[in-house]
């Protein structure tokens, strides 16, 4: 099925496996009995009524590319499936109410005590409903798994390159996943109101309050009153089980609706253009491929659940305003705002009658909704460099376009330093470090690393490059060192295969932007719209690690000319 | 011409050499091979469901009271039999359906051409045509009045709906504000119906005597015990206080707090000033207490200043004293609201370094 089938004028189910214009019927064709018999009349039922035979035509031998990748976002889907599949379990027995009741469940240990319904019955499940603690320990894992998930495919799709023109639009939607998932995340690990998560939810009123001129209204309104309030885990109930699930779903499937109509993007390689896709079809291989992965998934996310104790809320005991435990953290997704919100001064500002909390609003606030922007508007930002309007449907390796890999690489090293910051006081005692001299160290850490990992990235990405250069030009070394009668040492080469040297010249970089005053090679006004000075420069910094590819006459010339070896030591040095 | 806006490439230096041509796999020419492979995937099916079955007897069989414990691993004996069948059950149909998948199905690649997702210049006109036909026939344009109508109405019908979030908690005015967050359970004291400061777990009054140089001890007034529920833990967050005694001679007590402490007894707010955290680590040498969720750190030997950290106010300090029987006592409430900060705050009346 090297070419889509053309559109035959028959509405029968089977007739796409047809070339004729001709009505054909299923019986005329050579179809398996167990089709005609068994398939055709359910098949006949369902399309006389949704006309489900157009759609199946779509979609059954749609063609996906083959990746490891590109199974990133699959592990992310498939955990949010764990996630509601145990989630709507742990709602037959969870209470989402903060008024206070006495433990009278099986642990010995709080007997007597007193504590809202919320973590009774959370250690009811943990406790007396046999395989609860298995559920929440899969909820819980499976929500660490969906955020980690979401945040490597952002990163896969970022590096390849694969949120260009025409996928913004699904990157967009990713982001807002990305946000919605940390949302669910937070949302859920307050429910069972113990110590740990109540401390989680008295940070989460100091960042409230922190906010200028409304802040006090925030947490008043939030917290139906001052801190803590009687109300919040019900809140927070609702908005983790019906509001960011239900926008979760959507947002979902507006993502695999667009992923599937612009098809999947496809790394380069031997046939594999701009205008094709290459790979195996959804029926029955990708079928079979992504039910297995689900299961893998959802197994694996069990057996943690069986081996990997996470959450043990029962050993932090109900939440107490006057008391928390030394270490404590949120889960790993928050840690580097955590990190943000420790390593940064006591800086706030008294004017007047108020008070300007900067210390928790900048690292808290101003840090999380900064990062999320700065990824929302990305694929402009790029634009804006680039001024690239080309549809990509074949994907960058990383080393492709340094200046973008080496900004992500710089952004990931700027969370990771911070995520550092956000566990500086399990460093210090694990490593017998000093928790201020970390502190400081990051202070200043966070704004010079990021910049010498950005030179760093750039430089391994133009190695790289020029390397696929050398092997263009030279071909690949085979080890083999000949000294030759003048006493030169050289290495022999060998031609790499032509596959290898499509798949290095598939994709060129955009060229860099110029002033629009400027007329081009042909004396002719550019006309594509004003490019600022400024524009240019930048444009120009972005693109000054293009290396462009050698072009076919280059190519030829190095062929004849330099097929035999390549000198690696010069003989006039001895 | 700009090459960037173009949507076709520019001429490959390496012709296009087609997709690899499809290379019969070992298992698919070999029938030996082929049949050892399908037997594989199905001893995965079986081995699936009897794990399945397994685990729902282990379900029932197993009680859920009894800890295991092997090497530093601990658990519970029925979660981990439970969920280990459980999870291999799952875990094996995955990994049946993926051997399935790749080493029993057929693995040639296929091409599928793309379509650009732009519509055609026709299509695009087509649509306009019927867009400004569509408009006519709605009359738009010429009832302009009508438009704005619903545009009017159109912009205020959720308006209802978004004032119904007016009452999703107590409005914070100022009169409620000093009844809230910046009043605590101290507030009902006077010199002469003072409150005794009680230990936080056994509800014991705590005398001066109680306390030894260089110890802390986490209190709370009397009057919270007499709470519930909400109330409880609302007071609670701003009631919780630290009592730590210090030999006078190493610790700096200014001019105006000299009154506020017992022999070397001071006592300070729990409730840390930056967001809110109960602080609780104690550095009995150098008179540090630091806050275990974002490590600001105070000096409680001068006045609760911060000495490092995140936290921009010194620790509200609380004047106590000693009734006839040798139990401390609070007579009025902090000076400055505790806990962390808040826009309408008036914080310059905080105790700053430097103040007398």
């Amino acid at each position: 099925m090297a070419k889509p089938a053309p559109v035959a004028d028959t509405r029968d189910p089977g007739s796409a496996t047809t070339t004729s214009k001709r009505a054909v019927s299923a019986r005329d064709i050579d179809l398996p009995p167990v089709m005609v018999k068994q398939g055709g009349p359910l098949a006949k039922w369902a399309d006389d009524r949704l006309g489900v035979g157009g759609l199946s035509k779509f979609l059954m031998r749609k063609i996906f590319p083959d990746h490891w990748s590109f199974l990133l976002g699959e592990i992310a889907l498939w955990s949010f499936i764990v996630l509601l599949i145990t989630g709507v379990f742990l709602t037959i027995w969870f209470k989402p109410s903060m008024a206070e009741v006495e433990y009278v469940g099986s642990y010995q240990l709080m007997k007597g005590m007193m504590m809202s319904q919320a973590f009774a019955s959370t250690i009811d499940i943990s406790m007396d409903i046999r395989g609860g603690l298995l559920l929440r320990q899969m909820h819980h894992w499976a929500a660490l798994l969906f955020v980690a998930a979401m945040f490597t495919h952002a990163a896969r799709i970022f590096f390849t390159g694969a949120f260009r023109k025409p996928r913004e639009i699904n990157w967009l939607i990713g982001v807002g996943l990305l946000f919605l998932g940390t949302m669910a995340g937070f949302s859920g690990y307050s429910l069972p109101d113990d110590l740990l998560s109540g401390t989680g939810l008295r940070f989460a009123d100091g960042l409230m309050r922190s906010i200028p001129l409304i802040g006090t209204w925030a947490e008043f309104f939030v917290f139906n009153g001052q801190f803590p309030g009687d109300l919040i885990v019900s809140r927070l109930y609702m908005v983790h089980i019906l509001l960011i699930p239900g926008l979760i779903l959507g947002l979902i499937a507006a993502h695999m609706v667009i992923m599937v109509y612009q098809k999947h993007t496809q790394f380069p390689g031997p046939g594999r253009t701009e205008h094709n896709v290459v790979g195996y079809p959804l029926f029955p291989v990708y079928i079979a491929k992504m039910t297995g992965f689900f299961f893998i998934v959802f197994g694996t996310i069990t057996l943690f659940g069986a081996l990997v104790s996470i959450n043990p809320v029962w050993t932090y005991g109900p939440y107490n305003p006057s008391q928390v435990t030394a270490g404590s953290q949120p889960d790993w997704y928050m840690g580097w705002v955590e990190g943000a919100v420790r390593i940064m001064p006591g800086w706030e500002s008294h004017w007047g009658h108020t008070t300007w909390s900067w210390n928790v609003f900048v690292p808290g606030v101003i840090l999380l909704g900064a990062f999320f922007t700065l990824m929302a508007l990305w694929p402009w930002i790029e634009h804006w460099f680039t001024g690239d309007e080309r549809n990509h449907n074949l994907l960058d390796r990383p080393q492709d376009n340094p200046t973008r890999t080496a900004f992500g690489v710089a952004i990931i090293t700027f969370m990771l330093l911070l995520q550092f910051g956000g566990a500086n006081d399990i460093i210090a005692t694990h490593f017998k470090l000093s928790l201020n001299a970390i502190s400081w160290f990051l202070r200043f850490a966070i704004f010079v690393v990021p910049v010498i990992a950005f030179w760093v990235t750039k430089r391994i990405c133009l190695g790289l490059k020029k390397g696929d250069q050398e092997r263009l030009l030279h071909g690949s070394p085979t080890g083999e060192v000949h000294r030759d009668a003048n006493g030169a040492y050289i290495e022999d080469h060998v031609p790499i295969s032509h596959e290898e040297a499509f798949a290095l010249t598939a994709i060129d970089a955009p060229e860099p932007l110029t002033v629009a005053a400027q007329a081009d090679a042909h004396g002719v006004r550019r006309t594509d719209g004003d490019v600022s000075a400024m524009r240019a420069r930048a444009s120009h910094w972005w693109s000054e690690s293009n290396i462009p590819h050698p072009t076919r006459e280059e190519l030829e010339e190095a062929h004849s000319h330099h097929g035999d070896g390549h000198e690696i030591e010069p003989a006039d040095k001895h | 011409m700009n090459t960037n806006a173009s949507t076709e490439l520019t001429p490959r230096p390496v012709d296009d050499p087609g997709v690899e041509p499809h290379v019969l796999s070992y298992r698919a020419s070999d029938p030996e091979v082929d049949k050892e492979a399908e037997r594989r995937v199905i001893a995965c099916f079986g081995l699936s469901a009897l794990f399945a079955l397994s685990s729902v007897v282990i379900y029932f069989a197993v009680p859920h009271t009894i800890a295991i414990r092997v090497g530093s691993f601990d658990g519970n004996l029925h979660n981990v039999l439970f969920g280990v069948t459980m999870g291999l059950g799952i875990l094996l149909i995955g990994l049946g359906v993926i051997m399935w998948a790749r080493n029993l199905m057929n693995d040639e690649e296929l091409t599928e051409e793309r379509h650009d997702p732009a519509s055609s210049e026709e299509t695009r006109t087509e649509v306009l045509v019927m867009l400004s036909d569509g408009v006519r026939d709605s009359g738009v344009a010429r009832r302009r009045f009508l438009m704005g109508s619903l545009g009017g109405a159109l912009g205020l019908f959720a308006l209802p709906l978004i004032v119904t979030l007016a009452d999703m908690g107590p409005w914070p005015t100022k009169r409620v504000r000093q009844q809230t967050i910046e009043r605590t359970l101290f507030a009902e004291a006077t010199p002469q119906k003072p409150i005794r400061l009680v230990n936080d777990v056994s509800w014991k009054p705590l005398r001066a005597a109680d306390l030894e140089i260089g110890q802390l001890v986490n209190a709370q007034p009397e009057n919270l015990r007499e709470l519930h529920d909400v109330e409880y833990q609302q007071a609670k967050a701003k009631s919780s206080i630290i009592l730590v005694r210090m030999d006078p001679d190493s610790i700096k007590i200014p001019e105006s707090r000299r009154d506020w402490q017992v022999s070397g007894i001071l006592c300070y707010s729990k409730i840390c000033t930056h967001v809110g955290c109960p602080i609780t680590l104690w550095e009995q040498q150098t008179h540090h207490l630091l806050c275990p969720c974002h490590q600001s750190t105070f000096d409680l030997g001068n006045s609760g200043n911060v000495v490092f950290g995140p936290a921009a106010r010194s620790l509200p300090q609380l004047k106590i004293g000693v009734d006839g029987e040798g139990y401390l006592i609070a007579t009025q409430d902090f000076t400055v609201p505790v806990g962390p900060s808040y826009f309408e705050r008036d914080s310059r009346n905080d105790f700053k370094e430097g103040d007398a």
